[in-house]
């Protein structure tokens, strides 16, 4: 499965025009409900506190009050720093990872590999609270519990299956008749890597550097049970701002709309990729 | 395949990635397992020490979990998984099969409508359950959206509702569980058979016989607790599962319009002109054709179920017994109240459950990967 598989479309005869009121109509009403709680979350940020009232919740403020952003942004800023450099850094480290990983593992076929592999796979379907009380432990010990570094590191390990997977798939379309002709060219392991593998692997970056971003980002177990006050990401300020009671619901939407724009941003501009990264999720090729 | 320099540099360089998941993986699962045989967190004294004195308990904190009356919460947790499986499952392909069965219809637009219908898929579920949170108000949001075209207001009250329903009794599980298995086996049995796998079909055909048999008899009489004890699905589970939904069933839609747009136009057409009408060519042809996306999407999508945690948190509260579930419970235990032991018991029982529907799908779609 691939993105084109999903935007392709075969020429097709004009069909009846039977129905075709009620498919748009089953499509705006989907719409409605996917836009609804997008809508709500917008109108409430833009409200001044006074004016949120469950009785008016779906009208439009009566004065557009951009103050939430402000006060989101200064409690958050912090945050989402945190955020960006733990995102930006173990998606990194990972993607480059499972390039390797996934070079190795389509074209240097060795004894063993079709039981490491899925070994390997294995490590992203897990329930991370099996691996939740050693793991806190190991970095307590290792004294990176509470770091930004300590969450890097376990994002970059447990990403490792699904950027091994996506590279992987992605190189076994790489024909083995030009890693031969490399090789008999006097192209050694690296050379391999570096001429032929690399420069074909941008879209294959493109996918996984998405896929891993957005994961890493939106992330929260990890988050909550290994950071403290200092190195929370997002998602965990997020959760304390709007879990608090007697909140004003204005500064927990305006966070979450900060909390969601850099993956929003990534998935309208990149969609096509972004697809491609979730279809590749599904372990078949 | 002789081992040459390169082949030689391959393996050490593959190596670091080996060496940490079997350490963060299989290491650290093997811990769980170990600290969920322990006594930690018993201790308070012991419980937050770097190197924390162990006792050996065997099984006592799993005992605890199925049969102590302390328990009641988590298997209740089991049940609420139960019902938030089925329900989500079923929305999910449900609405993600009709959008994409929608949309492969030639509308105009079609590039706008599944931009709308997947972007919930790249938002937190700490983001999602925050929206829907203040969506679910009892007093305002989607209560109040009636109003807007002049009914009355809802009146449920959704994340806070009480009300339990379907309940069973915990001690009638083990016969009920009986039941199942066995007729689990029975089908299979039935299929090999029908495949000509008369060996196979022998062999599930008497598993299929021991277990009914056990059911009707220890299973009828067995009694996990001494009084019994009611679990159903709770109501104030609904609104989450909206909100999972609504996340979630993109997705799905996406993985189908892959499989739609991969059928062969000339199939179609084949059927038309055989005289199918559209409803029964979805029904005979096209639905058919699906199934093993079906499949994928149901471990894909029910081992996020069990695993559900984030948007639980953000939507009810990590503590709010209503809408608990395993995987936070065990935070809880283990993070909350530094009951370790009973947190790694809780974890790998979620382990257990997670690996029963993924290890067979690695399984079979690796194998296939190789006799292609």
């Amino acid at each position: 499965m691939s993105a084109e598989a999903l935007t392709r479309r075969p020429q097709r005869q004009p069909r009846r025009a039977r129905f075709r009121w009620l498919t748009y109509l089953l499509l705006v009403l989907a719409a409605a409900f996917f836009l609804l709680p997008l809508y709500l979350v917008l109108v409430t940020s833009l409200k001044v506190p006074a004016e949120i009232n469950l009785a008016t919740t779906w009208q439009l403020p009566t004065h557009w009050n951009w103050g939430s952003y402000a006060t989101a942004w200064q409690a958050f800023a912090p945050k989402l720093r945190n955020s960006l450099v733990l995102a930006v850094v173990a998606t990194a480290v990972s993607a480059l990872m499972g390039s390797m990983n996934g070079y190795i593992l389509s074209k240097w076929r060795f004894p063993g590999a079709n039981v490491v592999f899925p070994l390997m796979l294995f490590g992203m379907f897990i329930p991370y609270q099996s691996i939740l009380i050693p793991l806190f432990q190991f970095l307590r010990n290792i004294g990176l519990y509470g770091s930004i570094w300590g969450l890097i590191l376990t994002h970059v390990v447990y990403g490792l299956p699904i950027t091994t997977l996506i590279f992987r798939n992605f190189y076994a379309e790489i024909p083995d008749e030009m890693v031969e002709a490399a090789r008999i060219d006097g192209a050694d392991f690296f050379g391999i890597y570096s001429r032929i593998i690399f420069p074909l692997s941008i879209s294959g970056f493109v996918v996984v550097v998405i896929w891993q971003f957005t994961q890493i980002w939106n992330e929260f177990l990890f988050a909550v049970t290994l950071t403290r006050q200092s190195s929370q990401p997002i998602t965990v300020a997020l959760a304390q701002l709007a879990g608090g009671e007697a909140v004003n619901w204005n500064l927990p939407m305006a966070g979450a709309v900060l909390a969601a724009l850099p993956t929003l941003i990534i998935y309208v501009v990149l969609g096509r990729y972004f697809i491609r990264g979730l279809l590749a999720g599904s372990v078949k090729g | 395949m002789k081992l040459t320099r390169d082949r030689l540099i391959a393996i050490v360089m593959l190596l670091p990635s080996v060496v940490l998941l079997a350490i963060f993986v299989y290491g650290f699962i093997g811990r769980t397992f170990y600290v969920s045989m322990t006594d930690w967190g018993q201790d308070p004294a012991q419980a937050l020490a770097l190197k924390p004195e162990l006792h050996w308990v065997g099984l006592k904190n799993y005992l605890d979990l199925f049969t102590n009356f302390i328990e009641t919460r988590f298997r209740q947790d089991l049940v609420n998984t139960f019902f938030f499986t089925i329900l989500f499952l079923a929305g999910c392909l449900g609405l993600g099969l009709g959008l994409a069965v929608l949309l492969d219809r030639d509308v105009k637009g079609e590039g706008l409508f599944r931009t709308i219908f997947l972007y919930p898929f790249a938002l937190a579920f700490i983001v999602t359950g925050t929206i829907w949170r203040w969506m679910l108000q009892p007093q305002g949001g989607v209560n109040m959206l009636p109003t807007l075209v002049g009914l009355p207001k809802l009146q449920f009250r959704w994340l806070t509702a009480r009300t339990q329903v379907l309940q069973f009794d915990w001690n009638h599980l083990p016969f009920a569980l009986g039941l199942v298995v066995a007729a689990v086996l029975a089908l299979l049995a039935w299929r090999a058979f029908r495949r000509g796998g008369g060996l196979a079909g022998s062999v599930f055909g008497l598993a299929a016989s021991l277990t009914f048999l056990w059911a009707f008899t220890l299973g009828r009489n067995a009694q996990p607790l001494p009084y019994p004890e009611r679990h159903g699905f709770n109501l104030a589970f609904i609104g989450i599962i909206i909100a999972a939904v609504w996340q979630m069933s993109g997705y799905t839609m996406a993985l189908y319009l892959a499989g739609l747009r991969g059928i062969p136009e000339e199939l179609r057409e084949a059927a038309r002109v055989d005289g199918a009408s559209e409803w029964q060519l979805y029904r005979h042809v096209i639905l058919p054709l699906l199934g093993p996306i079906t499949l994928s999407a149901m471990i894909i999508l029910g081992h996020i179920s069990l695993k559900i945690f984030d948007l639980v948190f953000a939507m009810a509260g990590p503590d709010h017994p209503a809408t608990d579930v395993p995987a936070l419970l065990m935070y809880l235990r283990s993070f909350r109240a530094n009951q370790f032991a009973q947190g790694a018991a809780i974890a790998v029982v979620l382990l257990i459950m997670v690996a029963a529907v993924i290890i067979p799908y690695l399984y079979s779609s690796l194998r296939g990967e190789v006799r292609r």
